[in-house]
């Protein structure tokens, strides 16, 4: 193997639940992750985006498929044979407020992390707190306060830090920024970019905010009821977006621009429930191209250039016009 | 050329929050206008004022600790007179809330009646206001229910709030609103919890009834892209004040206060190629709440241009040209 990957997912499912109320929350994901790169999930609510990300760090049970890190499967390992691979991919939560333990120092916070796992002790876990509160742009001194007496973006450079307490591979993030003000959202933007530069770790970036995934990733794979719609380069799949879901979701995103105000093709109707998904493509409900073909099978991954590919028969795979959001 | 008399004018408002120990004024020197049939949009991060600011225009805001302690709400009712809202007896501004203005929230769940069907809920409100009886009031609801897009109106009206999706349910909140026909809609990131399609459908949605009903729209949100989208006027709040205002062309080309050009920056789509080929947002230093206790210029602390007479003066909302307006002792220089 000369170009192992870091995280290869295949033909990964989830469901919850029993039959008749059965979710389908992911059904048949695959796509990798490479060493130090960020892939992006996009998706709106219901699309499986988190799930995903838990059923990676395995905080979840996989209903079918293979997750494979650094070539091992660890799909179906238990609890215990887990652990020492939970030292290697991290998560950072969305809401700063409910992820730091109220109760606990900052020290403490991180410290947990290094401790379950061994990694410094005395004097010398003193000083990795103090150098992991720097690294994420806080103060050594801040480690003997309590998680109330910061502010939300501060709040989540804690979580920045005890994820990268134990010197993760990966990291899942899964809407870090989204319960943030715009000017703390940018200072943590950058933040998440400069550790990447200066640790070369890889991370799966989950987030609704179609600027906001440009912008960190390398890749993008979007969602839609659980299902890939559309994976490839960040700047491909948001400039030349195949996937009549991709564009719509492009569309639909509002531009800072009161110039760029334009009528547009709305989607119509709701989301479909997870419970019973349509037939076929699940996005055939809302689409402008589905026809009766549509409801027949689920549609295979077409290729549409090097490393991008998307799941729709009716979708052209020559290269369209600039797509103008 | 005279202007038309605006819907609604603020002016200088200034609320005061009193307890036993002290008092804050979490907004001061507001003043904001709405015209008819056009939508102003109130952006600010948190903190800024902005839900306070519209709560006040509602006379909503908590008793008795809240009170408007200083400034003018004037407001065009349906006869053409103009009132004081900040002076109005709770009971008269009671009779206007929903059939004069109405006000629609982030959270539709938390807004609604759990245990009435939506139809009964318009047409609790429909009788309350027009003295309707009650099929006639629930005919009336049913037509709310199509007159906001609810496919098979008639069948909804009997649905539980539980029953609906989150944008069916923001809907309804909408059919609600609009069901007395009022002059003024206040909307409070009415789409901040909704997903990205279906929030296009309803700031299209808004935007259509406004249009249809000659209505004025007052936007709350902290979002500049739905700014951009939906927005006529723009009023940009920092730490419980005004800071600028101008049409929406204006705010995004040449916005003129330091705190509204760095809000435009910082989005991830204004971010800029950095050295190593990869893209830089920029931010924006510290935090709103360094504004606390700040006697000069609220935005000083975290602005790139300061010089020491802004930590020392506060500077006034001036009046530049276009109607543009502006609090910023710099903005000549900049």
């Amino acid at each position: 193997m000369s170009d192992p990957k870091l995280v290869q997912i295949r033909g990964l499912t989830k469901h919850f639940g029993k039959a008749p109320a059965l979710v389908h929350a992911v059904d048949d994901v695959s796509f990798d992750i490479a060493r130090g790169e960020v892939v992006g999930l996009v998706g709106e609510s219901g699309s499986g985006k988190s799930t995903i990300g838990r059923l990676i760090l395995r905080a979840l049970d996989l209903t079918a498929g293979t997750v494979e890190f650094h070539g091992r499967e660890i799909g179906k390992l238990s609890q215990r044979e887990i652990r020492p691979f939970r030292r290697r991919m991290q998560m950072v939560f969305q809401d700063p407020f409910a992820s730091l333990n109220p109760r606990l120092r900052i020290k403490d916070i991180i410290g947990e992390a290094l401790d379950a796992h061994g990694l410094a002790q005395g004097a010398a876990r003193e000083r990795r707190i103090g150098e992991l509160l720097e690294i994420v742009g806080l103060q050594a001194d801040h480690a003997a306060r309590f998680p109330h007496e910061f502010s939300g973006g501060q709040r989540q450079r804690v979580g920045i830090a005890r994820a990268l307490a134990v010197e993760p591979d990966l990291i899942v993030a899964d809407e870090p920024v989204s319960a943030l003000d715009v000017s703390v959202q940018a200072q943590v933007l950058n933040l998440l970019q400069d550790l990447r530069q200066r640790f070369g770790m890889a991370m799966l970036f989950i987030s609704h905010d179609l600027d906001v995934i440009e912008l960190m990733c390398d890749r993008i794979v979007v969602l839609y009821l659980g299902r890939v719609m559309e994976a490839g380069p960040a700047d491909v799949v948001s400039r030349h977006p195949r996937h009549p879901y991709t564009k719509a979701l492009l569309a639909a995103s509002p531009r800072p621009d009161p110039d760029a105000r334009h009528t547009r093709d709305l989607l119509k109707g709701d989301i479909p429930s997870p419970l019973s998904p349509p037939s076929g493509c699940v996005f055939r409900t809302r689409c402008p191209l589905a026809d009766a073909a549509c409801a027949k099978a689920v549609p295979m991954m077409r290729n549409a250039g090097p490393d991008h590919y998307f799941a729709c028969i009716h979708a052209t795979e020559t290269t369209s016009p600039e797509h103008v959001r | 050329m005279t202007l038309p008399a605006p819907l609604l004018d603020i002016e200088n408002l200034e609320v005061t929050f009193r307890t036993e120990e002290n008092s804050v004024t979490p907004v001061r020197g507001v003043s904001l206008r709405v015209d008819a049939g056009r939508t102003t949009a109130l952006v600010g991060e948190s903190g800024s004022g902005k839900s306070v600011t519209s709560l006040a225009v509602m006379g909503l805001l908590p008793r008795p600790a809240g009170s408007i302690s200083a400034g003018a709400i004037r407001f065009r009712m349906k006869s053409g007179e103009t009132s004081n809202l900040a002076s109005l007896a709770p009971d008269v501004m009671q009779r206007l809330r929903g059939s004069e203005i109405a006000m629609i929230f982030q959270e539709p769940m938390t807004s609604l009646n759990p245990v009435l069907t939506v139809g009964e809920q318009i047409a609790e409100q429909v009788r309350y206001h027009t003295g309707m009886n009650a099929s006639a009031a629930m005919r009336r609801a049913e037509e709310m229910l199509g007159l906001v897009e609810i496919p098979d109106a008639v069948r909804r009206a009997t649905e539980y709030p539980h029953q609906m999706s989150g944008g069916m349910r923001q809907r309804v909140m909408i059919a609600l609103a609009m069901s007395c026909n009022p002059r003024l809609l206040i909307a409070d990131e009415p789409t901040t919890a909704l997903d990205v399609t279906i929030q296009a459908q309803i700031l299209a949605l808004i935007d259509r009834l406004r249009k249809e009903h000659e209505m004025g729209v007052l936007f709350i949100t902290h979002n500049l892209g739905v700014v951009a989208e939906v927005a006529d006027d723009v009023t940009v709040m920092y730490a419980g004040e005004v800071v600028e205002s101008a049409d929406v062309r204006t705010l995004f080309r040449n916005p003129r206060h330091p705190y509204t050009q760095a809000l435009i920056n910082c989005l991830p789509a204004r971010a800029l190629p950095g050295a190593d080929g990869r893209r830089v947002v920029r931010s924006i230093p510290g935090a709103v709440a360094s504004a606390a206790g700040v006697s000069g210029c609220k935005f000083a602390p975290r602005c790139a241009h300061t010089l020491a007479a802004c930590h020392v003066s506060h500077p006034a909302l001036e009046t530049i040209d276009g109607g543009q307006t502006i609090r910023c002792c710099r903005w000549r220089d900049l």
